[in-house]
C-alpha cells in the first residue's frame, strides 16, 4: 500500500477509471492545459489527449447540462466543478434535470454523471466560495452525496460514484487535498451508502463528515488523554444514501451522540440525523444530542474569525464534556 | 417525398391535431391536472423537421411536447395515459404533460423549465459526436427560451465544439402573455443571435410544411457532413391560450387568432396542397381523419380506464441502484425517509 494525498488519491481514481471504461470523460473549467485549479487532474491531459479531458469556458448551467445530457447516452462524464459554490449558477440542470429525469421518465432514463470538485469554508476567501452545499443537495431523491475524509475514501468513494448509475456528486475539501495516507494501488471501491467507524470508543459517539471527521479525531485523542473518555468516531462518507444503521448502532452502545459538521446549523445533515437518532434510538439515549456545526452567518472574511466560525478541535471537545456532563 | 411519405405525413399532422383537440375535453371534465399546453397551430413545426430524422438524429423539447412525442412514434394510449396520470402513461403517471419521455425512439422529453433542456440536447450531440456516429439532436424551444442564460450557454458550447446540434426556436409570437415585442430586445429576428456564436441560422414559415422540412435539411446535413450547429427560427402561432389555465383575453385579439386559423392552418394547407396534387382525395382524407378521431377516442377510454399507479409506485424509479438490487449493486444505505 502506497502512502499517498487526497489529490493524488482523487487522481488515481480518475485515472483508474479512464483506463477501465472508454465512456468516462473528465469535464471541467481549467482539467486539461492548465492541470486543474487545484492540480487534482494534473497530468490527466498528457496521458489521455484533448477527447477524454475536456476544458470547458466558464459556464456551469452550458457544460454541466451538456455533460447530464451526454450522460443520458451512456457517457460517463466526471465534471470538475472549480468550487461547488458555483454549482449554484447551474443549479437547474443539477437538481431539476439530473435529480428528475429517472423519475419523470418512468425508469426510462438514467443520468450516470459524477460532478466533483471543492465544498468547504476555512480558506480565507469570504462568503461567495465557502458554500458546503450537501444538505441542499442532498435533500432531493433522485440526487447522492458523498463527502470523502481521507485518502482511502476519496478514492474509493469517486471509482464508485464514476460506476454508479445514478448522479453522484463528490464534494471534496482543499484543505484536506495535502493530506496523506493509505491507498492500495489495486482496484477498490468504498460503497456509496457505508459509514465508518473511523475511532471505536465506548462513552460517546461523534458522528461527522468530511473535514469535521479529522476535526473530531484529534478531539477524540484529547478527550482520552486529559479527560479519560472514550469516543467512538463514526464518518458518515455519504450523506445520500445515509448509512442508519451504523450510527444507530453505535449509539446504541454509547447512549451520547455528538453530531460534527462543517455545515451551517439551520438544516444542515446533522438536523436529519439528530432526527434520526431520537425516532430510532430515543430510549438508548441517557443524554440530549448535541450539535457542533459553523457559526450561523454567511462565512466571514477575517481568517482570525473564519476559524473561530467553524467547528474547532476545542469547541468539539468542550461540547463533547457537555454532552458528558 | 413519394405519395406514400406524403400521406403518411399527413396523417400524422391530422393525428396530433385529433389527440390534442381530444385531449381539450378531457380536460374539461377535469380529469387531466395541471398543466396541459396545446400544440394545436403548430403541428408542421414538430411534423416538417422530425419527418426528417434518421438513425441517430435525437431530439429534445420543452412542455409543449405532445405532438414531438406523436411524431415519433408515441402511441396515443401511452401519451393519453400519461395526461390522465395512469400507470399505463409513458411515465408511468410520473410525468405527466410536459413530462413526455420515449429515449427508445430517441426522444429524451419533455421538460419543465423553460430553457433548460437546450443544454440537455448539446449533450445529447456531444454524446453522439464522442461515439463518432453521424447524427443530430434537435432541440426545440420557444420564442421566450432564447432569454435564458442556458440557452445561450448552450448555443456557446454547440458552436465552441462543433457540435452536431440543430436549435429549433418555435416562434409562436408569445410567450405566455408577454408578446415577443415586449420580451425580447431586437425582435425582429431571434435566429440572428446565432451570429453572436459564429453559428449558421435560417428563418422558415412554419406554416407550411414543405419549406420547413426544405430548411431543415440543409441544417441536418450541416450537422451530419460537418458536424456544425444550426439555429432555425420557425414562425408558427397557437390558437388556444398558453395552457389550459389561460383565459387567452387580455394579450392578443380574436382577430388575430381567426386570421391564423383562416388563412395559415399548417393542416389544413398541407391538405389542400395534397388535394391539389393528386396525392389525396377527399375520400381519402375523409377516411384518415376519421381514423385518427377514432384513435384519439379509443386512447380517451384507454386512459380512463387504465388504473393509477400505487402507493408503492411513488418511491420506484428514485435510484437505478434501487430499483436494479442484486449482485452488482454497489451502493448501500437508507435513502427514502418514511
Ligand atoms: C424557468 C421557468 N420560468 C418560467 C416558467 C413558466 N412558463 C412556462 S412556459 C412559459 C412561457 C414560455 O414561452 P415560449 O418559450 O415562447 O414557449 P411557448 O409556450 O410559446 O411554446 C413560462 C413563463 C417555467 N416553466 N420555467
Ligand atoms: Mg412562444
Amino acid at each position: 500500500m502506497a502512502v499517498i494525498s487526497y489529490r493524488e488519491a482523487l487522481r488515481a481514481a480518475m485515472r483508474d477509471e479512464l483506463n477501465r471504461d472508454k465512456n468516462v470523460v473528465i469535464m471541467g473549467e481549467e482539467v486539461a492545459q492548465f492541470n486543474g485549479a487545484y492540480k487534482v487532474t494534473e497530468g490527466l491531459l498528457k496521458e489521455f489527449g484533448p477527447k477524454r479531458i475536456v476544458d470547458t469556458p466558464i459556464s456551469e448551467a452550458g457544460f454541466i447540462g451538456l455533460g447530464i445530457g451526454a450522460s443520458m447516452l451512456g457517457i460517463r462524464p466526471v465534471m470538475e466543478l472549480m468550487f461547488w459554490s458555483f454549482s449554484y449558477v447551474a443549479f437547474d440542470q443539477i437538481v431539476n434535470n439530473a435529480g428528475n429525469i429517472r423519475y419523470m421518465s418512468g425508469g426510462l432514463i438514467n443520468c450516470p454523471i459524477v460532478i466533483r470538485g471543492p465544498a468547504n469554508g476555512g480558506t480565507n476567501v469570504g462568503a461567495t466560495h465557502s458554500h458546503t452545499p450537501e444538505a441542499i443537495l442532498a435533500s432531493h431523491p433522485g440526487i447522492k452525496v458523498v463527502c470523502p475524509a481521507t485518502p482511502y475514501d476519496a478514492k474509493g468513494l469517486l471509482k464508485a460514484a464514476i460506476r454508479d448509475n445514478d448522479p453522484v456528486y463528490v464534494m471534496e475539501n482543499t484543505i484536506l487535498y495535502n493530506d496523506k495516507g493509505e491507498v492500495p494501488d489495486e482496484d477498490y471501491i468504498v460503497p456509496i451508502g457505508v459509514a465508518d467507524v473511523k475511532r471505536v470508543g465506548t462513552d460517546l459517539t461523534i458522528v461527522a463528515h468530511g473535514r469535521a471527521v479529522i476535526t473530531s479525531l484529534k478531539a477524540a485523542e484529547i478527550l482520552e488523554k486529559d479527560h479519560g473518555v472514550s469516543v467512538e468516531v463514526v464518518d458518515l462518507r455519504s450523506i445520500r444514501p445515509l448509512d442508519e444503521e451504523t450510527i444507530l448502532k453505535s449509539v446504541r452502545k454509547t447512549h451520547r451522540a455528538l453530531l460534527v459538521e462543517e455545515n451551517k446549523p439551520f438544516c444542515g445533515v446533522d438536523a436529519q440525523v439528530a432526527y434520526l437518532i431520537q425516532s430510532k434510538a430515543f430510549d438508548e439515549l441517557d443524554a440530549p444530542v448535541h450539535r457542533v456545526s459553523s457559526i450561523d452567518a454567511p462565512q466571514i472574511y477575517c481568517k482570525r474569525m473564519e476559524d473561530l466560525q467553524m467547528p474547532s478541535v476545542e469547541r468539539v471537545v468542550a461540547e463533547a464534556l457537555k454532552v458528558l456532563a | 417525398m413519394t405519395k406514400e411519405a406524403k400521406i403518411a405525413l399527413y396523417t400524422k399532422m391530422a393525428r396530433i391535431r385529433h389527440f390534442e383537440q381530444r385531449c381539450i375535453r378531457i380536460y374539461q371534465q377535469g380529469k387531466i391536472g395541471g398543466f396541459l399546453h396545446l400544440y394545436v397551430g403548430q403541428e408542421a413545426v414538430a411534423a416538417g423537421t422530425i419527418s426528417l430524422l434518421g438513425k441517430n438524429d435525437h431530439l429534445i423539447t420543452g412542455y409543449r411536447d405532445h405532438g414531438h412525442g406523436l411524431m415519433v412514434g408515441m402511441g396515443m394510449n401511452e401519451c393519453m395515459a400519461e395526461l390522465t396520470g395512469k400507470v399505463t402513461g409513458c411515465s408511468q403517471g410520473k410525468g405527466g404533460s410536459m413530462h413526455y419521455f420515449a429515449p427508445d425512439k430517441n426522444y429524451w422529453g419533455g421538460h419543465g423549465i423553460v430553457g433548460g433542456q437546450a443544454p440537455l440536447g448539446t449533450g445529447l450531440a456531444y454524446a453522439v459526436k464522442y461515439q463518432g456516429l453521424k447524427g443530430s439532436c434537435l432541440t426545440f424551444m420557444g420564442d421566450g427560451a432564447v432569454n435564458q442564460g442556458a440557452v445561450h450557454e448552450a448555443y456557446n458550447l454547440a458552436s465552441l465544439w462543433d457540435l452536431p446540434v440543430i436549435f429549433v426556436v418555435e416562434n409562436n409570437g408569445y410567450s405566455m402573455g408577454t408578446s415577443q415585442e415586449r420580451s425580447t430586445a431586437h425582435p425582429g429576428c431571434l435566429a440572428k443571435r446565432a451570429e453572436g456564436y459564429n453559428m449558421a441560422w435560417d428563418v422558415i414559415n412554419g406554416h407550411d410544411v414543405y419549406e420547413v422540412r426544405a430548411k431543415t435539411a440543409l441544417a441536418l446535413k450541416r450537422a451530419h457532413e460537418e458536424s456544425k450547429p444550426t439555429v432555425l427560427e420557425i414562425f408558427t402561432y397557437r390558437y388556444f391560450g398558453h395552457s389550459m389555465a389561460d383565459p387567452d383575453k387580455t394579450y392578443r385579439d380574436k382577430e388575430e387568432i381567426k386570421t391564423y386559423r383562416d388563412k395559415k392552418d399548417p393542416v389544413l394547407l398541407f391538405e389542400q396542397e395534397l388535394l391539389r396534387e393528386k396525392v389525396l382525395t377527399p375520400e381519402l382524407s375523409q377516411t384518415i381523419n376519421d381514423a385518427a378521431m377514432a384513435e384519439a377516442d379509443k386512447a380517451a377510454i384507454f386512459a380512463d380506464e387504465s388504473p393509477d399507479p400505487t402507493l408503492a409506485d411513488i418511491t420506484k424509479h428514485i435510484y437505478w441502484e434501487e430499483d436494479n438490487r442484486g449482485p452488482k449493486t454497489t451502493s448501500r444505505g437508507t435513502i427514502i425517509f418514511e
